[in-house]
């Protein structure tokens, strides 16, 4: 399998044997690297607009964009353009301050979420021993966001939006953690790169069998929750708080939001596929040693690429069959169930792999 | 009831008659209070629906004419008259504490003609700018636009009420406050993707729940009823299409039927035919966006698009044989306007083909949904006797099994003719409404089933003078409209205009329950008991 | 749609020959165009309908007719992120300070369409005592699409036009939309009892 560490490996050694300082070489790589992640940034997140866009489309017997570039596949670049010169409108009674900051907090945390995803084989941006762990840290961090829109913004529909996002996030965050904690008992290590090597003689999902399947099933529910999307799209609600904690932004402001919620869709999924599906790695069967070798042939990138949207596509899928759920709903069925739930299934891993009945 | 009169004079001595289509008794102002609580409380009468408040100003006098149902004794009707002497000073009692429908009924005509309701708990206008200057429908009303220019700065008190009541024979104005000092105020519209146009809610919440629904009114109030005394009958008829636009057939229906009974004219049987026909498919286009626009409120977009899909089926009838989409103006005096496009019989045929298969699907994407399921049962319930009490018609009230068909009730045009069923369903909750919605569906297609290869041949409209003039007197009409009772009431004084006309809308009455349904629930249950309720602003406002 | 394609618009034609009347230099041409085609292309209407107009809007939105296609569909609740507002129905006297404020909370650049009879001048309510007589009485209106209510078809058109109208405008320099706006509300502005 083609190795992406060779040609980093190989890019450095020539940005070295330029005489650069070590120093200055660092900093190069890094700026490189940063501009390297927004703009993947930016573009996923306009594929994926486009992609809902078209999805959602397609599920209601419509056509979807059209009209803008063939296919309507520059849709999204008109749309892109217009929010970046369209007028930012401060308000008067707000916490300029925290107003302001709020959209930052949010891009930030899925930008740094997106660095730590395993892209395809050496190539990966952060990688240390506490990876997932970091990764579920920081998540927590975009709510602070959303709360602090939602309460900067000196409005009753904002308000509202962002305290059920808060109580929304801090509950469903349980159940990711233990559905992913159940993942990493599994593999035995937290290091998103070896969390990956561990799927080379099959995917979690295959090897943990039902443990691992309900992990997926309660993973995806509550990943669906945390991104705040159907039916768990409380904080926007738009039929109920016109645009729940965003409804103050304008521009570039609400691009960034907007943007945001299309990244992290992308972050759970991708997650999604590297605890359950393999990440970057491709189908294997042990033994098979030909068809293994047909699919090592696709790149690396491809694969985790490729899982990464069918799971979102499960989760768009959601939202456009579902309707929304009640707060007071949402809440019992994380508490009373899915929590629960997640804690036996801990529990079931737990005695899988120390009688070691998985694969 | 035939010794109805006698009744009456036995209970209210100052009581007087006059005959009619609908009996009518004058009854002092003092006396109307009592008389009204022996109306509605005294067995032998039991008058426990009131059908309609319309206020009059007879230029000399102003009052008010009630319209009365009793559902027990097999939906009679009784208009009770109370005319105030004093025209600038004029009080009537209130009877918003025995017919709680009465509350936004007496409002409106506080609005429009300045008559104040004893003991009502809150007189404040009800369409107009708390700012407004004048009455408009009272005959002396002054139209000068600089009285009342446009207005752009912000309506200010909108939390001060008042009420009016006795003292020591004194009637003495009281202050009243519509929200508490400490009350959490959330504004709910007028302009909110799903308040189904510009209704307002001020909504006092606590956390999530509702506490106290405040609903304000009349932000697309356009003034129908008096703009229809300004014109002849045929002229009146296009507002109707404009007041609830998804039942703009029922309505128009409705009016016409009213003035060609005042006329006295015989209607073509094709031309009802025809009428009903149309009433049916307009129903069934309503429903569907009804079923459409739960499912948005409820976050289930894509069961939108599958209800405008078969809705586009329906107005493409329309189109061919009307040449509209919508605002049809297909029904005149007389009968309609013109004949049947050749491809109707066939497109209704498809309809009635595929709407069965079609309607499982929806209960497969939506309602089926145990998601929805949860949001909709046992949400805004409200008993049979609220229902009545609130005179919630249509599939609402049905709803909460009360059977309030007006096509079983008061059969008008063919429908006594015709093989259907009233749905019934007791669940008094939200998901009993959306499905008395979709079981009306089925039956508006076993009515079209029944006449679609029955249409008889003849005239379309039967032969109407160019001038129409009413004889002098008061007509009162209802129908079944998709949202339900719809009542025209018209007063002529022998001119070729309606002296007043008065249009009783069934939405009006639905949002007086939303403070009723809603308080306990919490906010999400608000837009939905609103989508349940299906109520259609312009409608409520006129 | 390119403007060539038909030149059945004078009022169009007349605002390129004012605008071009300066000229501009190619760079600062160019990012205008560009701009232009991004806002054209990205009309985000707000919900705002009154009454039977909306309803047609609905259907514009819906599977037959799908707005979709032109990258209208996505419709904001909040006024800060829509870019024109659809006038659907009648204003009334109590609807017009909301109406005001409502245009007042959406960020530049904003466009209104008063769509319909009665947002166009008032319609069949024209003679009530409390009904706005157009729309333009209290916005800045940019295009009219008359109908009772108008068709799907004529709001698409209504929507091109405006599309139309937004490219030919200019970002850099040029004669200011924002001017004309500001001179709109000098000529009526919020004093009680000014307009009417």
């Amino acid at each position: 399998m083609f190795n992406f560490g060779q040609w980093t490996a190989a890019f450095n050694s020539w940005l070295m044997g330029l005489g650069t300082p070590e120093w200055l070489g660092i900093t190069i790589e890094c700026v490189l690297i940063a501009v390297l992640i927004l703009l993947t940034y930016t573009v996923l997140a306009l594929f994926y607009i486009l992609y809902e866009r078209k999805l959602c489309a397609w599920f209601q017997c419509r056509l979807g964009p059209m009209r803008v570039g063939p296919w309507g596949l520059t849709q999204v670049f008109a749309d892109m353009f217009k929010i970046l010169i369209k007028e930012l409108i401060s308000l008067k009674d707000t916490d300029r301050f925290l107003f302001k900051l709020a959209p930052y907090i949010v891009i930030t945390s899925s930008v740094v979420m997106l660095a730590c995803l395993p892209w395809g084989n050496g190539l990966q941006i952060i990688n240390w021993n506490i990876g997932i762990f970091f990764v579920l840290a920081v998540s927590s961090v975009g709510v602070l966001g959303i709360l602090l829109a939602g309460w900067a913004s000196n409005n009753k529909y904002t308000l509202i939006g962002a305290m059920r996002s808060g109580a929304q996030m801090v509950s469903y965050e349980l159940s990711l953690g233990l559905s992913i904690i159940t993942i990493v008992v599994l593999a035995g290590t937290m290091n998103i790169n070896e969390i990956v090597l561990e799927q080379a003689n099959g995917w979690f999902i295959f090897t943990g069998h039902i443990p691992a399947i309900i992990a997926c099933i309660i993973y995806v529910i509550a990943a669906t929750a945390e991104t705040n999307r159907g039916p768990f799209d409380l904080p926007e609600a738009e039929h109920e708080l016109t645009a729940g904690y965003h409804t103050e932004y304008s521009g570039i402001h609400f691009g960034f939001f907007y943007l945001a919620e299309y990244l992290n869709l992308f972050i759970v999924s991708g997650i999604a596929s590297l605890m359950f599906l393999g990440g970057w790695m491709p189908f294997h069967i042990p033994g098979w040693d030909g068809f293994n070798a047909v699919m090592n042939w696709i790149p690396s990138i491809v694969w985790f690429v490729g899982k990464a949207f069918f799971i979102s596509f499960v989760i768009i899928w959601f939202k456009w069959t579902f309707p929304r759920v009640r707060i007071d709903q949402m809440l019992s069925f994380e508490w009373k169930y899915l929590m629960p739930f997640s804690l036996a299934n801990l529990l079931l891993m737990t005695l899988c792999v120390a009688f070691g009945w998985h694969f | 009831m035939s010794d109805i009169k006698e009744k009456i004079s036995k209970v209210c001595p100052s009581a007087t008659f006059e005959e009619g289509e609908i009996l009518l008794v004058n009854v002092p102002e003092k006396d109307w209070h009592a008389f009204a609580k022996q109306l509605k409380e005294n067995k032998e009468f039991d008058f426990d629906v009131l059908s309609a408040v319309v206020g009059m100003d007879w230029k000399e006098t102003i009052g008010v004419i009630y319209y009365l149902t009793s559902t027990s004794h097999n939906w009679n009707m009784l208009s009770v008259k109370v005319v105030c002497e004093n025209r600038d000073d004029a009080y009537i009692h209130s009877v918003s504490d025995l017919w709680k429908v009465a509350n936004f009924q007496e409002r409106e005509v506080y609005d429009f003609f300045g008559i104040k309701f004893i003991n009502h708990p809150d007189m404040r206008r009800f369409f107009l700018r708390n700012d407004w200057v004048g009455h408009p429908l009272r005959k002396d009303y002054d139209a000068d636009p600089k009285l009342n220019p446009i207005r752009l700065d912000d309506e200010i008190n909108e939390d001060d009420s008042k009420m009016y009541i006795e003292e020591g024979g004194k009637i003495v104005e009281k202050d009243s406050k519509v929200f508490g000092a400490d009350d959490y105020v959330v504004n709910i519209g007028p302009q909110h993707p799903s308040t189904h146009g510009v209704m307002r809610f001020r909504t006092a919440v606590d956390g999530e729940e509702v506490k106290k629904v405040d609903v304000v009114s009349g932000y697309i109030h356009r003034g129908i009823e008096k703009l229809c005394e300004d014109l002849t009958y045929p002229q009146t008829l296009h507002f109707t299409d404009r007041m609830d636009y998804m039942s703009a057939h029922q309505n128009r229906h409705c009016l016409c039927m009213c003035i060609e009974k005042a006329m006295g004219l015989e209607i073509p049987r094709r031309a009802e035919v025809i009428r009903v026909m149309m009433d049916e498919l307009m129903r069934i286009s309503s429903h569907l966006l009804s079923f459409g626009c739960t499912a948005m409120d409820l976050g289930a977009t894509t069961a939108f698009f599958y209800g405008f899909r078969e809705r586009e089926l329906v107005l493409d009838i329309f189109e061919k044989t009307c040449g509209a989409r919508m605002s049809m103006n297909y029904n005149v005096i007389g009968g309609v306007i013109a004949d049947l496009h050749p491809d109707f019989v066939k497109d209704v045929k498809h309809l009635i083909e595929i709407m069965p298969e079609r309607l499982k699907e929806y209960h497969k994407v939506f309602s089926g949904n145990l998601i929805a399921k949860n949001r909709l049962v046992g949400v805004g319930m409200l008993s049979k006797e609220n229902a009545i009490n609130y005179a919630i018609t249509g599939p609402s009230g049905r709803g909460s099994n009360w059977s309030c068909d007006c096509r079983k009730k008061h059969p008008y045009s063919i429908y006594s003719e015709l093989d259907f069923e009233e749905v019934l369903l007791d669940g008094c909750d939200s998901y009993s409404r959306y499905m008395v919605r979709m079981k009306e569906i089925e039956q508006s297609i076993k009515i079209l089933a029944q006449l679609v290869d029955n249409i008889p041949e003849g005239d379309i409209r039967a032969q109407v003078p160019k001038i129409i003039k009413l004889p002098a007197g008061r007509y009162y009409q209802q129908v079944e409209a998709s949202r339900g009772t719809f009542g025209v009431y018209i007063e002529s004084d022998g001119n070729k205009n309606p002296y007043r006309v008065h249009f009783q809308s069934p939405c009006f009455n639905l949002v007086g329950v939303m403070d009723l349904c809603c308080t306990g629930n919490m906010i999400a249950d608000l837009i939905t008991i609103g989508a349940a309720l299906d109520f259609v602003i312009p409608d409520i406002d006129r | 749609m390119k403007r060539e394609d038909f030149k059945d618009n004078e009022y169009i034609d007349k605002l390129v020959e004012e605008l071009n009347a300066t000229g501009a230099n190619v760079m600062v041409g160019k990012m205008d165009e560009l701009i232009n085609w991004g806002r054209a292309n990205s009309l985000w209407p707000l919900c705002f309908g009154t009454s039977c107009c909306a309803i047609e809007f609905m259907s514009l939105g819906a599977a037959r007719y799908d707005m979709a296609r032109f990258g209208f569909e996505v419709a904001r609740n909040s006024p800060r992120q829509a870019d024109y507002i659809m006038v659907q129905g009648t204003i009334v006297h109590r609807m017009a300070p909301v109406m005001r404020r409502l245009y007042e909370q959406v960020a530049e650049p904003k466009y209104v369409i008063a769509c319909g009879g009665c947002a166009v001048s008032g319609g069949p309510f024209k003679k009530s005592y409390c009904v706005v007589n157009g729309v333009d009485e209290i916005l800045p209106v940019d295009v009219y699409i008359p109908g009772c209510p108008p068709r799907p078809e004529a709001m698409f058109y209504g929507l091109m036009q405006l599309q139309r109208k937004i490219k030919v405008e200019k970002f850099f320099g040029g004669a200011n939309r924002k001017e004309k706006i500001e001179e709109f509300f000098k000529e009526h502005p919020e004093e009680k009892g000014h307009i009417g």
